[in-house]
């Protein structure tokens, strides 16, 4: 493909947003709405309309720079093309999305209101919505770590330890179908603080797939893997940590996976039901102001960090599970 | 030449229930002395319990009655002074050929003292060059290598092969047969060689055992005095493999045998 042609289509995937930035330029205001103004220090002050077109032109900018990122490589040079219409069309949605929601206010409202009245929400109250995405980040890092650790270890105690299996996987089956939130009240009366009510619940929905896959795992390693190792000379904490441990890598990750869906659920949830902070208590405390323009601006943060830590997850397992990569499609 | 005795197996019995809940008596009063730095093939039609005697002397099973000694000890359990290839590749997947070669070390715990050994055996068995690749990245014959390298790492007295090269090709045979005694030759190791090929066991052994099916047991031991570098197409060779032909004929004669020439 010649470079016109990569440069032409790489304009293509930010034409959307382009028009979106003139609709809401010269579109004319109709609906009587007030279009605030906020001071960001003591000379600077944005409308939510100007800071509504600033993230526009962030998303340009980010997606020139991947434009350029991506031409020296092959196989980003085609990820990236495959994505141009569905840009291009994001973009005119959004556009769209202005004129009703804004320009014409033909949505119902307040429960859909239009981008810039959404960015608007970060204008008011930036800092008080970081710091529920923080506590949030907080309770999600520590519950789930610790979830898949616990799940990891009694994954391997299960798959390795016949009477541990006897013992402990049936509380695993059965605990493991309960919604985790349904222990809210007990995790409420019993931890010592929401925090830790949270961190509970949120181990315990990661516990169970984790546990359950790396029992899985473990306990499927083919045995001539053992009889190699032992005539090898190895004992049984090799045997555990570098025959069975990595031979259930893949399924250990597989767990992990559906675990930080299970976890993200929980999470919200459990923020809903009682937390003093986080994404989730910032969407119910919004709600009862009929403020739908915050709930959607937590919704976007949420959806930016979940996929972040889903990109995270998937860069380590990437990198642990090298070994298979040609051997699995 | 009379040589030091390394494994002494004395009437050995065992047998299996199969999935009829028949018993099957894999083998019956086995009795066997191999010498050390011998090499020794175990050659007989599929079901004549020649992988059962193997996996024995690895300890990797345990025989029903009868005795197995190593230098006079009773054998419990494998140990890395026998190493062992197995049929199918056994290579760990998820580690390179380097890593799978050090697994040796490793499992001993004795890496970080003997780490340098972990590239001269890359280069004996030729595989310069593919230290970071994965198992499944490399053909049959080179797998196999690795495997025969991750056992020698340990420097055992015997090497306990199980159709090392049944899977391979005519021409990746005879080349790992050859580096196979190279092998041999340079570490004095014991070689044991099960095996259903009759040139494979003749081109590399002292001494042929021939087994026979039903109960598995030892129906003739020959010697092999051909001169080494053997020709696989002189007379004396040709004429030997035939006389070995017809004992496998005359041993399974209710079934025939699943070698092929």
């Amino acid at each position: 493909m010649s470079i016109i042609k990569y440069i032409e289509l790489s304009a293509v995937s930010v034409a959307g947003f382009l028009a979106a930035i003139f609709v809401n330029l010269f579109f004319k205001q109709v609906a009587e709405i007030e279009i605030n103004t906020y001071p960001i220090n003591s000379s600077v002050s944005l409308t939510a309309d100007q800071a509504y077109r600033f993230v526009l032109l962030g998303l340009i900018l980010i997606y020139i720079a991947a434009a350029v990122y991506s031409y020296r490589n092959e196989e980003r040079r085609k990820k990236f093309l495959s994505r141009v219409p569905f840009r291009f069309v994001i973009g005119l949605t959004v556009a769209l999305w202005d004129i009703l929601g804004t320009k014409l206010l033909l949505l119902p409202q307040p429960f859909f209101p239009g981008p810039s009245r959404i960015i608007e929400s970060f204008l008011m109250e930036g800092d008080y919505i970081f710091q529920n995405t923080l506590y949030s980040l907080r309770l999600f890092t520590v519950g789930f770590t610790l979830g898949v650790a616990f799940g990891v270890g009694t994954g391997i105690l299960i798959g390795w330890f016949p009477k541990v299996y006897y013992w402990i996987y049936p509380v695993l089956k059965i605990t493991g179908v309960i919604p985790a939130v349904a222990w809210m009240p007990f995790a409420l009366t019993l931890l010592p603080t929401p925090f830790w009510a949270a961190v509970f619940l949120i181990v315990i929905c990661a516990w169970f797939p984790v546990a359950f896959l790396t029992a899985q795992g473990i306990a499927s390693t083919p045995k001539i893997h053992f009889e190699v190792a032992g005539t090898l000379g190895a004992k049984t904490p090799y045997l555990v940590l570098h025959v069975a441990i990595p031979h259930a890598m893949p399924q250990i990750f597989t767990g992990i996976s559906s675990a930080n869906g299970f976890a993200f659920t929980t999470l919200v949830m459990s923020e809903m039901l009682g937390q003093p902070g986080g994404l989730g208590y910032y969407i119910n405390a919004s709600k009862v102001w009929s403020a739908y323009y915050k709930v959607f601006a937590a919704i976007i943060v949420m959806a930016v960090l979940f996929s972040a830590i889903m990109k995270v997850i998937g860069a380590i397992q990437n990198r642990v599970l090298r070994w298979q990569r040609g051997l699995v499609k | 030449m009379s040589r030091e005795i390394l494994f002494e197996i004395k009437d050995v019995n065992r047998t299996y229930v199969d999935t009829n809940d028949s018993t099957v008596e894999a083998l019956k009063n086995i009795n066997l002395s191999i010498k050390k730095g011998e090499f020794i093939s175990i050659i007989g039609p599929s079901g004549c319990g020649k992988t059962t005697l193997l996996r024995l002397l690895a300890g990797l099973d345990v025989q029903e009655s009868g005795t197995i000694l190593l230098e006079g000890e009773e054998i419990k359990g494998p140990h890395p002074a026998r190493g062992y290839v197995f049929q199918q590749s056994s290579l760990f997947p998820w580690l390179t050929v380097e890593k799978n070669i050090a697994s040796g070390l490793k499992a001993r715990g004795v890496y970080k003292q003997n780490k340098e050994e972990v590239s001269q055996y890359i280069k004996l068995i030729g595989l310069n060059g593919f230290e970071k690749t994965y198992p499944h990245q490399i053909s049959g014959g080179m797998a196999q290598r690795v495997a025969i390298a991750r056992a020698l790492i340990n420097h055992p007295v015997a090497l306990l092969m199980d159709e090392p090269m049944g899977a391979l090709d005519a021409f990746t045979r005879a080349d790992l047969q050859d580096k196979l005694l190279e092998l041999w030759k340079e570490n004095d190791t014991t070689m044991i060689l099960v095996t259903h090929d009759v040139d494979e066991a003749l081109y590399l052994s002292d001494r042929v055992v021939i087994m026979s099916p039903r109960p598995g047991k030892i129906s003739e031991v020959l010697n092999v005095t051909l001169p080494k570098p053997r020709q696989r197409s002189s007379t004396d060779f040709t004429a030997m493999r035939n006389s070995i032909l017809e004992k496998l004929h005359l041993a399974s004669e209710i079934q025939q045998p699943e070698y092929t020439i």
